[in-house]
């Protein structure tokens, strides 16, 4: 049945995708269901994320370290603590100062940040293509042959397997560390949290601490997939994690590895179905028709008046 | 005399053209349950608000053991002992009754990140005295079989005394109430003063009330402070008050 081969074929590819959208959408929603607010340079980070990863990866081969673990491991940890590094930063001395006044300002100032991190990079790495080796070539089939079966490269299992760690990682920290339980409370009343001693400024810059070094971890995966990095790459990612984080319910975690998970199975079927041209289209129309059914996504609730 | 916990001098609150707190003065010795009566839209609440760090009031002072804390922010007030409830239940909804008092210990158990990773013995330690306090307030609310329900989905009278042992955890040493007794049957509100008053006798907690319930307020408090349209209108004890004139026509009115 080569059609069903076609379709899961599809199906991986898509899940594959959809995974790293899920790890940068998590970064938007997470400071969404703190702050409510849409942190624009979030696509940014991710963008650097992969730079960082990218100027590992070319040191080390310098170094002539060529053996795959080391650069691996050398890359995620280089990229992961850079990139919080300039998630805390860009908090601290963008969005810290205004808050508590017009929503709008912080989104502005968002808008602005995302505009700087992407000239700094193209002032300092230049803008033309850099191209990340390939340290995980080869696939394998699953089934007879690679016509009637489903092929899946090394470099995409490591996304799933990564991703999966992630997203394990995230979830045991939410849900059984004190500091996560102190995000929970934040995310649900930000003012009680403050009231019963928490420090929440302590937690928000956590939040996007953790968000960044999540992107992070999307950057340098596939930064590796697509093996061609640009300082302007972090806009479309961040547009599609955005759509992510909305089509799952912004503000809730699961929602946003669901609604990745989701946008790029669509993303995959819709490019197979209309033509690879028209895989964004069907990616934002998915946005359009959710904010128009569904404003509060797959797994969003509705906002309820605070008093 | 014990001296005053917490004292207020000459506070104003004002939001745009309205002057919602005007010159109220409060001085609360250590020890004490002291009442802030008036009618709705008196500015009580707004006092409250005040005082743990939700508004910075406009003007005046407010010392707590001698030391101004107005507008310093919230949690750092909590840490100075000061916390408070709401008139509308104010829970963490979605965690469980038992993760609600937990939230309320973090800034007394240690919170380095790298401890709680690698959950090293000092870490697990202090975890498990939190939970041993929260176990104990439980108890004590009889609150333990619900202990792992999302907060949101108790009965309201058992939110009502999740969210006293909630300011419990925090280890305060002044706790405000507002409105505590509102919408609790009249059993409900008396075992609320039989617990106001141990909270008072067995853990050394300062109270300050905001209440409606007359019957409660004249039973229980050493002092009552008037306000009216945001001033203070009186001052004095449950008997003073009650025979003040000023008092009957502005707020008692019928009794």
């Amino acid at each position: 049945m080569p059609e069903l081969y076609h379709y899961l074929q599809q199906l991986v590819n898509g899940l594959t995708i959809g995974s790293t959208y899920a790890l940068i959408a998590i970064g938007y929603t997470m400071v969404y269901g703190i702050i409510g607010m849409i942190n624009f340079a979030h696509g940014e980070v991710y963008m650097i994320g992969s730079y960082i990863a990218f100027i590992a990866i070319t040191l080390l081969a310098m170094a002539g370290v060529d053996s795959l673990l080391p650069i691996m491991f050398v890359a995620f940890a280089a990229s992961m603590i850079v990139t919080s590094a300039y998630g805390y930063s860009i908090e601290r001395f963008a969005y810290r100062p205004l808050r508590g006044g017009n929503r709008l300002i912080p989104l502005i100032s968002a808008i602005g940040m995302s505009i700087f991190l992407q000239n700094m990079v193209m002032l300092s790495q230049d803008s033309k293509d850099k191209a990340i080796p390939s340290l995980l070539p080869g696939n394998f089939v699953l089934g007879e042959s690679a016509m009637s079966g489903v092929t899946i490269s090394y470099m995409q299992v490591l996304i799933f397997v990564v991703t999966f760690l992630a997203m394990l990682g995230l979830s045991l920290f939410i849900s059984r560390s004190r500091l996560g339980r102190a995000c929970r409370a934040c995310a649900e009343d930000l003012k009680m949290a403050n009231l019963l001693g928490i420090n929440t400024n302590q937690i928000i810059a956590l939040t996007f601490v953790i968000g960044a070094a999540l992107a992070a971890v999307a950057g340098v995966l596939l930064g590796m997939q697509y093996g061609v990095i640009n300082p302007h790459l972090g806009f479309l990612a961040g547009i599609k994690a955005f759509t992510a984080a909305v089509l799952g319910g912004i503000g809730s975690i699961p929602g946003a590895v669901l609604g990745g998970l989701l946008l790029g199975v669509a993303e995959a079927f819709g490019a197979d179905l209309f033509g690879d041209q028209y895989k964004d289209v069907v990616a934002f129309s998915l946005l359009v028709l959710v904010l128009l059914f569904r404003p509060t996504g797959i797994l969003g609730r509705p906002e309820v008046e605070k008093v | 005399m014990s001296r005053p916990l917490l004292e207020v001098r000459g506070l104003c609150m004002r939001f745009g053209g309205l002057l919602a707190v005007n010159g109220v003065n409060l001085s609360v010795r250590e020890g004490q349950i002291v009442s802030m009566i008036g009618p709705n839209g008196a500015g009580k609440t707004t006092v409250f608000n005040c005082l743990n760090g939700f508004y910075r009031p406009t003007s005046g002072e407010i010392l707590l053991d001698g030391e101004p804390i107005q507008g310093l922010p919230g949690h750092r007030i909590a840490c100075k002992g000061v916390v408070r409830t709401f008139q509308n239940v104010r829970l963490f909804k979605e965690m469980t009754a038992v993760e609600n008092l937990l939230v309320a210990q973090h800034q007394h158990i240690n919170t380095n990140f790298f401890a709680g990773l690698f959950k090293t013995p000092g870490y697990r330690q202090s975890e498990r005295a939190a939970m041993g306090r929260a176990a104990e307030w439980l108890e004590r609310m009889s609150l333990t079989e619900v202990a792992n329900r999302p907060a949101g989905t108790l009965a309201y009278g058992q939110q009502r005394r999740l969210e006293i042992a909630r300011c419990m955890m925090t280890r305060p040493r002044l706790l405000m109430l507002d409105e505590p007794a509102a919408g609790l049957n009249p059993r409900e509100t008396e075992d609320l003063k039989t617990l106001i008053g141990q909270l008072r006798d067995e853990h050394g907690v300062t109270v300050l009330l905001i209440e409606h319930d007359m019957k409660l307020v004249m039973s229980i408090s050493e002092r009552i402070l008037v306000i009216n349209q945001g001033a203070p209108l009186a001052e004095g004890t449950p008997v003073e008050i009650r025979a003040n004139p000023d008092v009957i026509k502005a707020y008692l009115g019928e009794t």
